[in-house]
């Protein structure tokens, strides 16, 4: 189940260069638009051919196959619903022109929640229907990879919410590699196994997501005022008063209350920009998660701030502070901080499914 | 009934209407193959086919009909072989005169598709593509259905354009009653003789009914088709 690419295309004064093997799960493709994000992957379906690719699928050369015989799951971002047809026609298109007996039909409809829309015509859907419809289609082919290219760009936060635990739902049961692209660092914290930063056409950064988002130095390439590491946790108990205790490895956290069922794990993203840090253990304040933590690393921007990579309990979280503040507080690595997390910084957006779990 | 047309005139109507059919169900998978080569491929030769395909919406029918008659009547290089090798013979027979219609209704038939074609969105058919469709199966499952109302309209404008022949049928197939009299021609005839106003007359009422005939049609037929 491993995504091996390796090719080279050279545009109007711009050249792609990307090499990379993605382990199982779900890989996000993350850059700027232009940086070469979607012809990646649509040189993985076939839709393009670079000018030398190397494109392997479980030991499948693919560079060699025309787009219908890849056997790749495209989900586009402006959704491609055959108008002519229904969904349900929709659904059942691929296997009906490769002749595959239609399998978990039912499975992937349930999964979606698509199954009160069978009848209708694709103009009369939602945004996140078709969305969602798009996925089903993608799914029922057949596929040996799932590609998707900024499948909910079109869509506002709210669909966006209602669609991701579906995504996270498919990351986590269909054992399907994903091959995303997306320029919303939320969406991929929340989403991502493994992260493959593109730059101007060149691969700047790969590795698993939390090891990813929580290196100082490659946040800036991601945009300093979303960067922020992501933590996983274990739902402890609903209190009372509205909050969520979540444990992690530096201590309990409390998030405005969360979805998911005492026991479910959960990844959060915590932004850089919402943790302060603390030499001593502050008293008298009103925010509730004060981590103990070790500086790993600090990394110096540009502008005014830093960014401070800091080890909680085996797991890393990422600061930013000034570098004044840094300064006065002689932050370096190796010495003991708190770090101080405000609980409702966290959006409920930026709290999703952790690998090899739901939300119940 | 029968009495308030001869029987010349009814021939004509009769002619006319085999004619017309015959030629639009023997141009339209040509006229469909062309109209998705113009708006989609690109291959050398691309000009030269839209030119040939429109000339004869630009050149005076009478020249259209001379040029069969010098490639497809009996010492023409094509007319020769069909002779030769078939026995088939096209100029003075009915045969020739579909044959005109098509040529003469083919740069309607094809643009009417084109257009069609050309507002399918190729992403549907990448989309396709992905899903385990060859080209083929992308071109029958999608792409056909879509310029399925195009195609009709482009079929019905060329039944109605093969009704209305005139110049290069009576040029390349000439006049002859029974054999390759056609609406137009017959109407012409009448006109040419004295008294023959009120049958020239009843031939027009019927052109335009066949052709008020079509247009109803091919608006209900487009219709059905985007309702479905």
């Amino acid at each position: 189940m491993s995504l091996s690419v390796s090719l080279s295309h050279r545009f109007a004064g711009f050249q792609l260069e990307v090499d990379f093997t993605a382990p199982p799960g779900l890989t996000c493709l993350f850059g700027r638009s232009g940086s070469g994000k979607t012809t990646v992957i649509n040189a993985v379906a076939g839709l393009i051919r670079p000018d030398r690719a190397q494109i392997t699928l479980d030991g499948v050369a693919l560079h060699d196959l025309p787009p219908h015989q890849r056997r790749v799951g495209y989900v586009f971002q402006d959704a491609r619903l055959f108008p002519h047809m229904t969904v349900a026609q929709n659904l059942t298109y691929g296997a009906r022109v490769r002749r595959l007996p239609l399998t978990g039909f039912d499975r992937i409809v349930s999964l979606l929640g698509i199954g009160a829309l069978l009848d209708r015509r694709p103009a009369s859907l939602s945004g996140g229907e078709k969305s969602r419809v798009a996925i089903g289609r993608a799914l029922l082919s057949g596929p040996r990879i799932l590609l998707m290219d900024e499948p909910f760009a079109a869509l506002d936060e709210a669909r966006k919410a209602e669609i991701l635990p579906y995504v996270e739902a498919l990351r986590d049961q269909m054992g399907l590699p994903i091959l995303y692209v997306s320029h919303s660092l939320p969406e991929v914290a929340r989403l991502a196994t493994t992260i493959a930063v593109i730059d101007a056409g060149r691969l700047v950064a790969f590795g698993p997501a939390a090891s990813v988002l929580s290196d100082p130095a490659t946040a800036p390439l991601m945009g300093l005022a979303e960067a922020g590491a992501i933590l996983t946790a274990r739902i402890a108990a609903h209190e009372a008063d509205g909050l969520t205790r979540l444990d992690t490895g530096a201590g309990p956290l409390w998030l405005p209350r969360l979805a998911g069922v005492p026991g479910a794990r959960v990844r959060i993203r915590i932004a850089a920009q919402d943790v302060i840090l603390s030499r001593t253990r502050p008293t008298g304040l009103s925010a509730l998660n004060i981590l103990p933590c070790q500086v790993t690393a600090v990394q110096d921007g540009r502008g005014p701030g830093v960014l401070v990579q800091l080890d909680l309990g085996g797991e890393a979280l990422l600061a930013r502070v000034t570098r004044r503040s840094a300064q006065a507080l002689g932050i370096a690595p190796g010495i003991a901080v708190f770090a101080v997390v405000k609980t409702v910084a966290v959006a409920q957006g930026d709290v999703g499914a952790a690998e090899g779990s739901a939300i119940g | 009934m029968t009495d308030w047309l001869s029987p010349d005139g009814w021939q004509a109507v009769a002619l006319s209407l085999r004619v017309s059919f015959w030629a639009t169900l023997l141009s339209l998978p040509l006229g469909v193959l062309v109209a998705v080569a113009l708006a989609r491929w690109s291959f050398p030769g691309k000009a030269l086919l839209n030119g040939l395909v429109h000339l004869p919406l630009i050149l005076p029918p009478v020249v259209t009909g001379y040029l069969l008659l010098l490639t497809f009547g009996r010492m023409g290089p094509v007319g020769g072989l069909l002779y030769d090798w078939f026995g088939i013979t096209l100029a003075f027979r009915w045969t020739g005169a579909a044959l005109a219609a098509a040529v003469m209704a083919f740069p309607l038939m094809v643009r009417a598709i084109r257009l069609a074609v050309e507002a399918v969105d190729p992403k549907l058919e990448e989309a396709a593509s992905t899903l385990g469709a060859s080209r083929p199966v992308v071109f029958l499952t999608v792409t056909l259905p879509l310029i399925l109302p195009g195609v009709i309209a482009g079929a019905v404008l060329a039944f109605a354009k093969a009704m209305g022949e005139f110049g290069a049928t009576i040029t390349f197939v000439s006049n002859i009653p029974g054999q390759t009299q056609t609406l137009p021609s017959a109407i012409y005839a009448f006109l040419q003789v004295p008294g023959g106003d009120a049958s020239a007359f009843r031939l027009v009422v019927i052109s335009i009914v066949l052709a008020m005939g079509a247009l109803v049609l091919s608006e209900w037929l487009a219709r059905r088709v985007v309702v479905r």
